[in-house]
């Protein structure tokens, strides 16, 4: 792993990646959003409106993801002090966030034609309200720190302690009893949707976690240039 | 063992002594009792069902309110330093700091703040099982609001971004606390809330000393 904390190295690796990665990810949407909102039939009692669906579970599970990746960078940059992981836990938080916010609001949108309100403080919004919270508690914490190196330091803490929310935000479906219908896709028994509708979602999955590996990626390297700029400054800064 | 019991007992005596604990939180808990009666109405039967509720947010805010005293005044005349060199663990030097703050701010509200409960009507059956609740519940508040206190504790207006970052970890708090405490759910309802709040105080035992250490520990390098 220590490895790929060399910049030049890094960058020779992802420039190479970068092209294919963009290409996957355009391939991978133009073929979901085809099959999610042309090819696919309308639900038998939701109508047009469950195509929301397609960007929403999508969107809440990248939110979920986007945490769990960030909470084990930040780890581990507290254990093995990669160069990379900090860089690689802040370029996931506003990723996250972002992936958050579509879900609450998608979320939103659907549940005042189907629920007839636009937000109900039942256990999953709630838990999911408070993940937009700590990414921008995260962020904040990023921001209000001259010294990147303490910011870092600083930032692995609230990443951690705010990871106990992450199967709060899973299961509280299961412990309560929610509005939001529970779990139908990875059950026991096998998903509880139709393979009419699975396929599309799925295809969704696909693209949705192809463009988030794609913008961390490019985030990473934003992050790993900022270093590099703040490097050259600071060494022009002593020799004068 | 002595190092840690003089460290809470110093801290206990700058915070009795000091102004500012106890006292100036009970005093803000009843402004926000006046303010309450004005912002939703005068309707007793209203207040009477809120009241749990408006109880326990008071107390939240007043318990953040004080979070940045944990740390800040020791970070800032160096006392910090001095704590780092001993031979306690800087976990435990956190536990104990909290556990001040918990004696000196959070139990003599969680014991006096129920009782002003009756200047918004609260059902006056529900104040002990509301004492004990808040009992359990403001340690869980103190140690958390500690985490914060450490993470801010070298900025000079870090009181919004504590309210940002420990809010959200209080919301388990307030759940099983206010459900522990509404009369509807009787009496075998609130009791396994109770062991739920007891849980999640215990759970803030554990990641304290190691959050707080480690956020402190990026302003002493």
């Amino acid at each position: 792993m220590q490895i790929f904390a060399n910049p030049n190295l890094f960058f020779r690796i992802t420039d190479q990646i970068m092209p294919f990665l963009w290409a996957a990810t355009i391939l991978a949407f133009v073929a979901a959003l085809y099959f999610a909102f042309l090819n696919s039939p309308p639900d038998y009692q939701q109508g047009e409106t469950v195509r929301i669906m397609y960007v929403h579970v999508p969107s809440a599970t990248l939110a979920l993801a986007a945490y769990v990746l960030m909470a084990v960078a930040s780890a581990m940059a507290l254990i093995f002090r990669h160069p990379l992981a900090d860089a690689a836990a802040k370029a996931a938080a506003p990723l996250g966030a972002a992936f958050c916010f579509l879900a609450l609001a998608t979320g939103s949108i659907w549940g005042k034609p189907m629920w007839g309100t636009w937000w109900v403080w039942d256990a999953r919004l709630t838990s999911m309200f408070v993940l937009m919270l700590l990414y921008l508690g995260y962020l904040a914490v990023w921001r209000a720190f001259d010294d990147p190196h303490r910011a870092a330091a600083l930032a692995r803490v609230v990443a951690l302690v705010g990871v106990i929310n992450i199967p709060i935000v899973k299961f509280s479906v299961d412990w309560w009893n929610t509005l939001h219908q529970p779990a139908s896709i990875l059950r026991r028994d096998g998903p509880a949707i139709h393979e009419s509708i699975l396929w599309p979602l799925g295809l969704m999955f696909l693209a949705f976690a192809l463009f988030f590996v794609t913008l961390h990626l490019v985030g990473l390297k934003n992050e790993v240039r900022a270093r590099k700029i703040r490097a050259e400054k600071l060494k022009t800064m002593g020799g004068r | 063992m002595r190092a840690f019991f003089a460290i809470l007992k110093r801290d206990l005596t700058l915070g009795l002594r000091q102004g500012g604990g106890a006292g100036a939180a009970l005093a803000f808990i009843l402004s926000v009792l006046v303010l309450v009666p004005l912002a939703l109405g005068p309707d007793q039967n209203l207040l009477r069902k809120l009241a749990p509720g408006i109880m326990w947010l008071s107390l939240l805010l007043a318990v953040l309110l004080t979070a940045e005293r944990v740390f800040q005044q020791d970070y800032e005349d160096g006392t910090l330093d001095g704590l780092v060199g001993i031979h306690l663990p800087l976990e435990l030097v956190c536990l104990a700091k909290a556990l001040a703050h918990w004696l000196s701010v959070g139990l003599p509200l969680a014991i006096m703040a129920p009782l002003f409960g009756i200047l918004i009507n609260i059902n006056t059956g529900d104040i002990p099982l509301l004492i004990l609740a808040m009992v359990l519940g403001s340690l869980a508040l103190s140690l958390l609001a500690s985490i914060g206190g450490a993470i801010t504790a070298g900025l000079r207006r870090g009181g919004l971004l504590v309210a940002l970052l420990i809010l959200p970890l209080y919301v388990p708090v307030l759940v099983f606390g206010l459900s522990a405490t509404l009369a509807e759910s009787g009496p075998s309802g609130s009791g396994s809330s109770l062991i739920v709040l007891a849980a999640i105080t215990l759970v803030s035992i554990v990641i304290q000393p190691w959050g707080a250490a480690a956020a402190l520990r990026a302003y002493l390098r």
